[in-house]
Parts: C-alpha cells; structure tokens; sequence
C-alpha cells in the first residue's frame, strides 16, 4: 500500500495541530496551529489521493531512474526558485520601506517584521532549498548510490517547507524571539531540528552506502555544514517556554554571554550555511560545467580543514567595542584575520579549475555565474577580515557598509553559484538536451551583476560616508552631525539601492522564465552565444 | 587508486586518481604565496595576542592575559573621554562665569559657545526646531527676525533657562490666550469676523465686510495682548499678526481654529538639565544663526 503509512502519518500530525489550536494558550499560537493544521489537512488529502492499493513493488522504478532520488530535488529546485523570488521581492520592499517611510503598513507589514522575512526567506528558504536540493544530487552522484531513508528524504522537503511557513506567517504575526537570523520562536526550532537530523541521517546514510572509495569534497563541505548548523541552532536556541501551548519563551543565557552565544551563532551561520555548504555546492558544479578537473586536491584538504576549525571562533567580531571582555574581541578578530586565505583556498581553488577553459567563458553564460559568483566570493572574503579588524570595525560597524558586505557575499556568492547550479540541474533532471535559451541565461548574468554592483558600491558610499558622519569633529572638539542629518544624506542611496534590488529582481524573473520553458521542453531559436565574433583557438 | 593516475593533457599535471561522476583532481601543490600569506597571518595574530589581551585563565591569572602593552578598551575610553572633558574644561568655566553678551563680543569665547551650542542643539533642539532650526507648524524657526518671547541675548538666555509653561517653575515664561471659542466667549460668527480682520492686518485675502466688523471685535478681546495693530507683545508671548510669520498656519481656517482653542506650546527649563553654561552655549548657537535682535 503506497502512501498508505505517511498519508495516515500526516493526517494524525494534523490532529494533533488542530489540538493546539484547540488548546492554545495565546492566539497566536492558536493562529499557528490552524496554519500547520492547514498545510498538514491539504497534504494528507494530497497523500491518500495517491494512496495505490497495487501489489507492493508493482510500481518499482527500472534502469536509471531507479538509481536515483530525483523527484524530491526536482521539487527542490522549484521551491528554490519560489521562495527566491519570494525573498528577493520582500528586499526590494524593505529597501523602498526603508527610503519611503510612508510604505509601512502596520503592523503586519512594517519594516519590523518584513526585515526578518526577508533574510529569512533568501537565507534558509531559498539558500536552504537551493543547499538541500544540491546536496541530495551531488551525494547520488558521487558516491554512486541512492539517496538513504525511503521516504526520509522526502520528510526532510516537506518538512523544511512547513519550517519555512512557520517562520514565515510567526514573523508576520509579530512572534520572534529576537535573535537575528534565529527569530523563530521554541516550537519551530524544535520542528526544524526534527527534520535536521533526518536530512544528517540521510546524507550520512548515503554517504555510508557509496560505491566509491572516497569521498569527495564537496560531500565534505555539505557534511561539516549539516553537522554544524545543527550544534549552533541547539545552542543558540537554548530556551525555556512560557507554556508549552503559547509562543513565548525566553533564553537560557543573559546579558553579554547571550549576545556572544547569539554571534556565535550569527557569524557561524554565515560561515557554515552560506559558507562551506556553498562551497560543497562550488566543489561539484563549476568541474562539472567546466568540464576540467579540481585544481588541487591537497589545497582542498588543507583550506577545508583550515576553514572550517578557524571560522567557529570568529563570532566575537560582531561584538566589538561592547560589553564583552577585550580577550574575547581579541580572539574573534585575529581568527577573522587568519581565515583570510583558507576562505581564498576556495577561490583559488574554484578560479584555477578554469584554468584551460577560460575560453569557455564567451559562450557559456552559465559558467559565467559561476566564475562571477566565485570572484564575489573572493572579494566579500577578504573585506570580512578587512571589517574585523577593530580599527576598522570602528568605522564600519553598525553602517551601511555592514549591510553593503552582507550583500555582497549573498546576492554575488550565494546568489549566482545557485543560480549557475539550478541552470545546470534543471535539464538534467527533467530530461532536456538543454536549457531553452542561453541567451536568457546571459541577460539574467548581467542583470544580476549590475544590480549587485549598484548595491554594493551604493551602500559601502553610504556606510562609510554615515560612519565619518557619526565621528566627524569640529575644531573645539564637538560632534558635528546629528542622527536625522546622517539618515537624510543617506537617502538618495537608499533610492539607487532599490534600483539594484529590482535589477537583480529582474534577473531571478527571467530565470523563472526561462526554467519554466526549459521545463516544459521549449528551445529558443536563437545565435548560440559567441557566434558573432570570430571563432577564437583555446590557448595550447 | 594510484592506479588510475593520468597526466591533464592541457595542464601537463598529473591527477590523484580519484574520480567522482567525471571529475577529476589535478595533482597541484599548495600555491606559495597562499601559504606564506596563510602564515604571515597567523604569525601577525601570535603578535597581536602577546600585544591585547587575549587568554583567558591562564596560570590562575585573573580575567585573560593583559597583553604586553597593558590596553584595555574602558581604559582606553576612560582615558579619550577625559583627554576631550580636560581640553573643554578651562573653556567651559570661562563661560559658564561670563554675560552672553560678553560671549558674543570674545571671539575666542563666541567660537567655543557656538560649537558646543550647535552640538547640543543637534541633540536636545532637533527634536522640535529640526536640524536647521527651521521650525515647523507649532515650533518657532530661529532663524528669522520674529521672536514670541524676545530675541535679545539675555531674553533668549532667559527663555532656554526656564522654559516656556514649565509647571511649578516660578520664572518660566507663561500666558495663555483665552478659548474664545470654546469657553464661549465669542460667537462663531464674530470669531470669523476677527480672523478676516487679522487676515485683513496681515495683508492676506479677506472678506472686507466681515474685517470691518471684525476690527471691532479685535480691539476689545485681542489687541490688549496682540497690540492694536497687531504688532504683538514680546513679555506675553503673544505673537506678531501683522506680519507673514505663522506658527500654527495662516489659512482662515488655522486663525479661526486657534480662536477657538488655542494651543500653548512649552519648553522644558533647560537649566535644570543642562546647567547655566551649555544653555549660554545654546544661545550663543541660536544668536549664530543670525536671527537675534
């Protein structure tokens, strides 16, 4: 009996919603359980359509498709694109919020609660699907193997859905905990580290069952990702409950150890989610698209390990200049410094893989995007180091420049080398001979690259102008601009970042667009790319 | 598995052997300059720990190590702090013992006064006044020639030290317009006949028939505060009508509104927050500004 089991599973986990929703103690608790209890009634009637009273086996997969897990990706790339899209227009309306005060809508869309959905939603929603489904496809491939657990891998998709929705509707409703990056409140993050260690299970389980003798680098990168997003998130989101029917609950640490706890959290995010789970996703796609071997095996081994024992320490840096003890600011900051070059290691490592194969570049827009998103990826790691640096934290922290960095890494790094893997994996995983335009694929590259261009260098103008504001001296040593006057000089960049936003907004639209026909089975007649100037010989 | 080795044809390097769904690994070593950098960082960090506090709990020391040169950063702000209170302080006095007037008239003392005034004004003025100082409906601009409560030096001193309409502070500046509208004092109708009428003073639209009777109407309820004319009374604080400056709007229907109830706007007394001299420096930003009398 397919479906059988989980179609009953689910309908029993909405029941049990529906009793919280009964019970609630607060109502936006109660309003949260009718939203799980929603998604979990629509899923179960969804399953027991299905259900199929065959011959167990009767349906069994052959040949190729049996070899490998492919659905639950293939649905990973379109939530991928869904909640991108989601995210990245939520940015451009923070960002116009933020230039015009006047389109806050309160409460449910005031800045406030439209900040957390948007780093949420780009961060977890769409850099989570995108690290989730790339994951599930680089462990097949290179070990060989299909993906562990059954349904399990299926429980982790749907699953890391309902966490996304959770967060997503809490934030809305005015429920955070106030931790940033960790806004959800104790019962999310008990459900996501359900579906956590399931997804461990299934990497590990894959990885345990590989029919080849090593395993590969990128597999290292997911692996040291998963473990240790799932350390951070039980850390940091040590809590204890108002009630266990209501969204209140309040951290287990205080004062400055619960800001440290927080950053350490914060930092690591960055660096083990956006971080090393990308370069898992670097370490398989850019070789493949390139078609060229890794550039050093031991540079991957020594920056891997590098990189991931320096970057735990480095959360203090956000801390600078406050109440935690100067030791502590110390040690975050020189393991900041020393991260430089095993952070690089990947850039070399990524960069030099090309190395035979630049001429690729002209015609293969994909690769393009990827090699972009690896040069972002470089830059953004060596101004991280630059900005720890407590000199120059003073001016940089709490300015634009922050916020100028962040994008940086996130719309260059995380942004392009997803985009360059989802172009990769959609004609492969539903069977097309190619994408249906890569003329599209070029018009997204440079529509992405001036929007995250116009970003960056809007905001590091705005930032460093707003830190010399705030110091700026007079001749009898008094302070010369006040907060409003900085906020006004401000403005116009707040204007020219929202024309970066929806330029890159643009690029994802027409990514949409051209996945949408790629799917469908659609070919654009079109020039294949560098066809107009002369044919060129790759260099001997 | 070194079995599988092969020579990159285009690189001329030789591969590991492994292979994972076709790629391949090239045999390179660590690039130099990575390494030497990856060093020099470290070597840099073993200094700056040695230099800043940096161990914690070490040889039963209390807190971390201190660091050779012994910082530590609420020192270093102790210090930076007290190195810019010091260098104001000989200034500060000085002002503090000196008439505004006189502040004025030293140009050493007028620059110190100014600058800090601007810097408290950025801070405690803005708020009302706006970063310019330019007002807004219901708080006076101080850049101009029009004052409610006088614009001399020493008025201006007198009206930051006690405020305006500070509750139980016997020197603050007080007066109320009566709600002649409200309180039924006057009938609507000849509330508008005296806002046509002070339009009429004011050189703005009006209805001549109803500013003539309205002329009546100002000269027995309002011209004993505003002035016949309405050139205003300085040590009630009653505005100036005959002029283009209006604190809370010049259409007929803002006049006839403030008829009717008026608003009374306050200051709190700076002198108890700020003390004599930083509200003598305030002054001397406001008189800066090029509106005093």
């Amino acid at each position: 009996m397919r479906n059988g089991t989980s179609a009953i599973a689910v309908a029993v986990a909405a029941f049990l919603a529906l009793l919280g929703a009964a019970l609630g103690q607060d109502a936006l608790f109660r309003i949260q359980a009718w939203i799980v209890f929603t998604v979990l009634a629509l899923g179960a009637v969804f399953l027991f359509r299905r259900v199929s009273f065959g011959p167990a086996g009767a349906a069994a997969l052959t040949g190729e498709q049996a070899a490998y897990n492919d659905d639950v990706i293939r649905w990973g790339v379109i939530a991928t694109l869904f909640w991108g899209t989601a995210g990245l227009l939520v940015g451009v309306i923070a960002a116009t919020q933020l230039a015009y005060p006047a389109f806050n809508i309160p409460p449910f869309l005031n800045f406030g609660r439209l900040r957390p959905l948007h780093t949420s939603a780009v961060i977890f929603a769409f850099g989570g699907n995108a690290l989730i489904a790339t994951s599930f496809y680089v462990v097949q491939r290179t070990c060989r193997a299909r993906l562990f657990g059954g349904w399990l891998p299926s429980f982790v998709f749907w699953g890391y859905q309902l966490f996304i929705v959770l967060a997503a509707t809490g934030y809305l409703l005015g429920i955070t905990q106030g931790r940033e990056y960790a806004e959800p409140e104790w019962y999310v993050d008990l459900w996501i580290t359900v579906v956590w260690v399931a997804y461990l299970l299934v990497f590990l389980g894959t990885l345990v069952k590989r029919k080849e003798p090593h395993i590969y680098v990128a597999n290292w990168f997911y692996l040291s990702f998963i473990v240790t997003i799932a350390m951070l998130h039980l850390v940091n989101n040590l809590a204890v409950p108002v009630s266990f029917l209501g969204v209140k609950s309040y951290s287990a640490f205080s004062g400055v150890q619960d800001a440290l706890t927080q950053w350490w959290y914060g930092h690591n995010a960055v660096g083990f989610f956006l971080t090393a789970g990308f370069l898992g996703m670097r370490y398989y796609f850019v070789p493949k698209q390139a078609n060229r071997p890794v550039y050093s095996y031991r540079l991957s081994i020594v920056h891997f390990w590098a990189l991931i024992f320096m970057y735990i320490w480095a959360g203090p840096h956000h801390l600078h200049y406050t109440a935690l003890p100067d030791w502590a600011q110390t040690l975050g900051m020189v393991f900041s410094v020393m991260l430089w070059m095993p952070s690089w290691g990947g850039m070399i490592n990524g960069l030099m893989t090309l190395s035979g194969a630049w001429d690729k570049l002209r015609t293969d827009p994909v690769l393009r995007m990827m090699v972009m998103s690896i040069a972002f990826y470089g830059m953004s790691t060596f101004e991280g180091p630059l900005m720890s640096i407590k000199a120059v934290n003073g001016l940089s922290h709490y300015t634009d420049w922050t916020i100028g960095h962040v994008h940086s890494g996130a719309l260059g790094w995380v942004g392009m080398v997803s985009f360059g893997a989802m172009y990769f994996l959609v004609p492969k995983l539903w069977n097309r001979k190619q994408l249906y335009s890569l003329r599209l694929v070029n018009w997204h590259f440079w529509l992405a690259t001036l929007g995250i261009v116009v970003y960056a260098a809007v905001m590091w103008v705005s930032g460093i102008m707003q830190g010399l504001m705030w110091r700026e001296y007079d001749g009898q040593g008094f302070l010369v601009y006040s907060f409003a006057e900085t906020s006004a000089a401000m403005h116009p960049y707040y204007v020219m970042r929202i024309l970066g936003g929806v330029l890159y907004l643009l690029g994802m639209l027409v990514m949409i667009y051209n996945v949408y026909k790629t799917i469908r089975g659609d070919v654009r007649a079109e020039v294949p790319m560098g066809a107009e100037a002369p044919a060129l010989k790759p260099a001997e | 598995m070194s079995g599988n080795r092969e020579i990159d044809q285009l690189s001329g390097v030789d591969t590991t052997g492994h292979e994972w769904d076709g790629i391949k690994e090239l045999n390179n070593p660590l690039p130099r300059w990575w390494l030497w950098t990856l060093y020099l960082t470290i070597i840099w960090s073993i200094g700056y720990m040695v230099v800043y506090p940096a161990i914690p709990g070490l040889w039963g020391a209390e807190g971390a190590t201190k660091g050779i040169w012994g910082w530590g950063s609420r020192a270093d702000l102790r210090t930076q702090m007290t190195t810019v209170e010091q260098g104001r302080q000989a200034m500060n006095d000085k002002i503090a013992t000196m008439d505004i007037n006189a502040i004025m008239a030293d140009p050493e003392a007028r620059n110190f006064a100014v600058s800090a005034g601007a810097s408290l004004f950025k801070v405690n003025c803005v708020q009302c006044h706006g970063s310019g100082a330019q007002g807004g409906p219901g708080y006076p601009n101080l850049n101009d020639d029009s004052w409610l409560w006088g614009g001399k030096p020493e008025q201006i001193v007198a009206t930051l030290e006690n405020g305006i309409r500070v509750a139980g502070n016997p020197d603050t500046r007080d007066s109320l317009m009566p709600a002649f509208g409200k309180d039924g004092l006057l009938e609507p109708e000849k509330i508008n006949q005296a806002a046509n009428y002070v339009r009429q003073l004011a050189n703005l639209e009006h209805d001549a028939g109803l500013a003539t009777a309205g002329a009546t109407v100002f000269a027995e309820n309002c011209a004993s505060c505003h002035g016949e004319k309405g050139e205003g009374n300085q040590d009630l604080g009653a505005p100036q009508l005959n002029d283009a400056v209006w604190l809370y709007g010049d259409s007929l229907e803002a006049i006839t509104t403030q008829v009717q109830t008026p608003r009374h706007g306050v200051m709190p007394a700076w002198k108890d927050k700020l003390g004599e001299g930083k509200v003598k420096a305030l002054a001397a930003y406001v008189l800066s500004l090029g509106g005093g009398q």
